[in-house]
């Protein structure tokens, strides 16, 4: 499995992670809830994110843009 | 019933004057056995001086991070190592932000933008973005811009922005501790050039920043003497890069002593929990902020980061039978 970065720090995930994982550690686990990624997964790039009321678009330049997932 | 409590309700509720600060001291050290009965003296405050309705509002940042001020909380100053990254509104972004908060009920929507001051290419941007929103949303329009000229304040205006948000962030003889780059004599300034206008004043600020219990309370007496129509009430969510990083958040107690405190010290301002308070209060705290003298709220996302969803808050408001401030009675 290819190299990952926390999408919440940019630090680097811990290699062979195959349990689909986009944080470092618990602190940023736990963060993640009330946070937009501000890291690109893929590359560690700093993205640019907007925050709208009901959603969030982010975007890496090397990687493309995401949106997040509607709540139910 | 504790003196300090009910020296509160003949001052307050009987009589609809402010807190004094001695007492807002006295009031923000009550012991947490005493926390439910200041909660409920500030929710008949809340009730008698300003009514059942709550004002629910969302937000949107036009102009994120970059920020040449250094405000220690914030984690869109371009002077400290933060992961938020600059970026701009478009229009039809913008446009989508108030449709998406119109739909969740809510009547007020306010267009930030992370700046000392806005410059000519800013108003053209905010001046044509309101026009698109206008078109498009049924909703009120308030701004947050930074420090204002007095020809700006008059475009806001002319731009049909019913309030200007401007927080003095904490006490005055705090702000120093948090803010170095411009003084609170300077947000005074602008304070005072939305107040000699029609539009509203909206001023706040955050609590648990290391300010002391005597500071909160002067910072309630300070904004108090300002007089505004809303006051929004943000807890530290402290962001990393910041110089606040490690600042501990407040306690849920804490929060919910100084939002009676606040409603206290001004009976008939909008109380709006703003920013931090998932992460200080909780979904618990939320109903108890609601029920201890808030009486507006920010719901969805917020600037930077993420709030709980909307329809979470707009049904704890029909559960508590509080309704929502309607459009037409701020229009």
């Amino acid at each position: 499995m290819s190299k990952q970065w926390c999408e919440r720090c940019g630090k680097p995930i811990a290699e062979n992670s195959e349990d689909g994982h986009t944080y470092c550690d618990h602190g940023c686990e736990a963060a993640q809830a009330l946070e937009p990624p501000r890291y690109c997964r893929w590359c560690g790039r700093r993205m640019k994110v907007q925050v709208l009321p009901d959603d969030w678009r982010a975007h890496c330049v090397e990687h493309g843009s995401r949106k997040s997932v509607p709540s139910a | 019933m504790s003196q300090t409590i009910e020296h509160a309700r003949r001052t307050v509720l009987e009589h609809g004057q402010s807190l004094p600060e001695a007492d807002i001291v006295e009031l923000l050290s009550i012991p947490d056995e005493q926390l439910p009965e200041a909660l409920q003296l500030a929710h008949e405050v809340r009730m008698r001086w300003c009514g059942p309705d709550v004002e629910v509002e969302g937000i949107a940042s036009i102009a994120t991070g970059g920020c040449p001020e250094d405000c220690h909380f914030c984690s869109q100053s371009g002077l400290f190592s933060s992961p938020v990254r600059s970026v701009r509104l478009d229009i039809p972004t913008l446009v989508e932000a108030a449709r998406q908060t119109a739909a969740s009920g809510a009547t007020e929507f306010c267009i930030v933008a992370a700046l000392r001051g806005p410059d000519e290419k800013m108003m053209s941007q905010l001046r044509a973005g309101i026009a698109a929103i206008r078109a498009e949303v049924e909703i009120n329009i308030a701004a947050s811009l930074g420090i204002l000229t007095p020809a700006q304040v008059d475009e806001l205006i002319d731009m049909g922005v019913h309030r200007y948000n401007h927080n003095l962030e904490t006490a005055r003889s705090f702000f120093g501790n948090v803010v170095t780059t411009h003084t609170w004599e300077e947000r005074w300034d602008t304070l005072s050039l939305v107040r000699a206008s029609v539009m509203e004043v909206c001023c706040g600020g955050i609590l648990g920043m290391g300010e002391t219990i005597e500071q909160r309370a002067e910072f309630a007496v300070q904004l108090a003497e300002l007089d505004p129509h809303e006051v929004p009430l943000n807890f530290l969510n402290p962001r990393p890069g910041t110089p606040l990083a490690d600042q501990p958040p407040l306690s849920a107690a804490d929060a919910l002593r100084a939002i009676a405190a606040f409603r206290l010290a001004m009976p008939r301002t909008i109380l709006r929990l703003a920013g931090g308070r998932e992460l200080t209060l909780g979904d618990l705290g939320t109903r108890d902020g609601l029920l201890g003298g808030i009486n507006a709220i920010i719901v969805g996302n917020y600037l930077t980061t993420l709030g709980r969803p909307a329809v979470t808050d707009i049904e704890l408001l029909g559960e508590l039978k509080m309704p929502i401030k309607a459009l037409s009675a701020t229009l």
